[in-house]
């Protein structure tokens, strides 16, 4: 069975609702990135004593985790409606086929790794 | 416990008065106001010596968190550091010799020797200066000041000097201006002395002349001569750390009491209109430069309640024991809108890199200061000065003594023009004997806090 990345760029103060969302459908791993970046959203500006700063990189979080091929529509479903306001810079989702996986631990490699 | 005993020996002294002789009485009329004396010297030097740590306070850690939230995060040490280490070497150069030129018996230009190395400075009282303190309360008072004062120039060439080069230009800043300008304005015989013998009396409460008006003019010429940053203004160079200024803003607040209010010399009533003018002027001020930034930028910010409280500070700092308490009110919004116009508008358009605006707000607010005081300045509240028929003098404007007003420019310019000399001067020396002002192109990239101290102010991974 293929394994997928799924690589989801979110809103910081959304991350404690797209935790409890995957614990809800039992995925129990996650890796997580403090990340900054822009798309469409831009960033702001900011002023100290007069002067102007454009902010264009601003913080997010990335998540990536690691599933089945047969799980990966939902999750990324229960990632989407928990991360989602509905405005510009809610961020993105991208997937990933994995080649390989390896649990240091004991050799465990592939599906049973994850 | 003083007071109980007191009331106890007054008892004692009124209720015998048949069976007592006159010199009996007399007696105890004496020993009672030695006890008065005594009660009112306890309360004086306790409310002195508060004062002092209140001083102390604000340079470190009030002056070194407002100045390194304000910088990049690299320099963060560096700046602390270029305010504690005046705390440590001002306080040695003052307890040397600095004291004693300020203080001391000498010329109207410069104090003599006599009180080199703290030499008769002790429990006994100066009358000439504070005759209800012990000369050492008075003197350390006063060294807290020139603490503060150096530390304050520091915000003009933030982020680029070298250490050994800040410490030469802060020693012979202090014999080039401070000295000489401290000892004009409050030193017996000055030549700017209101009281003791001076020639042009300027009136200067806590140092509006003395501390900003030659820090602030100061630091446009250290920044003149400096030059800016590296990358400015191009480069983004963001404040760090808000958050410590915004800790450091408030602990200048508090301790200006000590300074303005501690400036009365005395636990007396003169220091309570001080505490409440300077209250009243850092109010107006933040409150004058929240008004002026909603208006401009549309936004009130944090940076700007804080600025506009500490040039409301640095503006009523001259005139804080001379005017009515309200009047205070009127220095703090004539600071704060002025100096937010000079440091959002003007200072862009000029182009000079006044790195965290010593000039624009301890210049300005200190000349503004001073031009009011000449002004507001009445007897009403300070009686201090007296005419020959022992009536108290008129002071400022509003006393009918229009002049004052010259006054309080005529000495304002000496400062201006001691510290335009006196900082080119000491900044050119400072340049030949350790081979340049300013850290290498490299070294200002990497940060203070790496270059010259070997440190990092966050490790956060440790």
């Amino acid at each position: 069975m293929p394994i997928k990345k799924i690589e989801a760029i979110i809103q910081p103060f959304r991350l404690e609702a797209v935790k409890e969302a995957l614990n809800a459908i039992h995925i129990e791993g996650m890796t997580l990135t403090e990340v900054r970046g822009y798309g469409r959203q831009k960033g702001h500006m900011e002023v100290y004593r007069g002067r102007e700063y454009q902010v264009d990189l601003i913080p997010k979080i990335k998540i990536e985790i690691l599933v089945t091929d047969a799980r990966c529509e939902e999750v990324i479903g229960a990632i989407c409606r928990a991360a989602r306001t509905g405005k510009i810079g809610d961020g993105k989702i991208f997937v990933y086929d994995v080649g390989e996986a390896w649990r240091i631990r004991n050799d465990e490699r592939g599906e049973s790794a994850l | 416990m003083k007071w109980c005993r007191l009331a106890a020996s007054i008892l004692a002294a009124s209720l015998p008065v048949a069976a007592q002789s006159d010199a009996a009485l007399i007696a105890e009329m004496q020993k009672l106001k030695g006890a008065v004396a005594a009660a009112q010297s306890a309360g004086d030097n306790a409310w002195m010596l508060t004062s002092a740590a209140l001083v102390l306070l604000m340079t470190g850690p009030g002056l070194a968190l407002f100045y390194s939230g304000l910088v990049r995060k690299k320099n963060v040490l560096g700046t602390m550091m270029q305010s504690f280490i005046m705390m440590a070497v001002m306080s040695l150069l003052w307890a040397a010799i600095g004291y004693s030129l300020v203080f001391a018996p000498g010329t109207p230009w410069l104090g003599g020797l006599d009180f080199a190395m703290l030499r008769g400075v002790g429990a006994t009282a100066n009358s000439d200066y504070a005759p209800t303190i012990p000369h050492l309360t008075f003197m350390v008072y006063q060294m807290m000041f020139v603490v503060i004062s150096p530390a304050l120039i520091t915000g003009a060439f933030a982020e680029r000097v070298k250490f050994n080069a800040l410490l030469v230009y802060s020693v012979l800043w202090a014999f080039l201006v401070y000295f000489p300008v401290a000892h004009m304005v409050w030193g017996r015989g000055g030549f700017l002395n209101a009281y003791n013998g001076g020639v042009v009396p300027v009136f200067d409460f806590a140092g509006g002349t003395v501390v900003h008006i030659t820090t602030g003019v100061s630091a446009l010429v250290c920044a003149l001569v400096v030059g800016p940053r590296r990358g400015y203004p191009q480069e983004p160079m963001k404040p760090h750390s808000l958050v410590l200024s915004f800790i450091g803003a408030c602990l200048l607040w508090v301790g200006w009491f000590g300074f303005n209010a501690g400036s009365a010399l005395a636990a007396s009533s003169l220091a309570s209109s001080a505490f409440v003018a300077t209250h009243l002027g850092a109010a107006a001020g933040a409150v004058a430069w929240l008004v002026a930034e909603w208006l401009h930028t549309g936004r009130p910010s944090a940076l700007g309640a804080i600025s506009g409280a500490v040039a409301g500070l640095a503006t009523v700092t001259q005139g804080a024991g001379f005017v009515v308490p309200f009047v205070g009110a009127v220095y703090g919004l004539a600071g704060g809108f002025v100096c937010f116009y000079l440091v959002v508008i003007a200072k862009h358009r000029l182009g000079y890199d006044d790195t965290l605006d010593a000039f624009g707000v301890h210049g300005v607010g200190g000349i503004i200061g001073a031009t009011l005081t000449g002004v507001f300045a009445t007897r009403v509240v300070n009686d201090a000065l007296k005419l020959a028929n022992g009536d108290a003098a008129p002071l400022g404007w509003v006393d009918g003594n229009g002049g004052q007003v010259g006054n309080q420019l005529i000495g304002a310019a000496i400062a201006i023009g001691f510290a335009v000399v006196g900082s080119w001067v000491a900044l050119k020396i400072t340049a030949a004997l350790t081979g340049g002002l300013r850290m290498e192109a490299r070294e200002e990239i990497e940060g203070m806090d790496l270059v010259l101290h070997g440190e990092e102010g966050y490790n956060l991974e440790a």
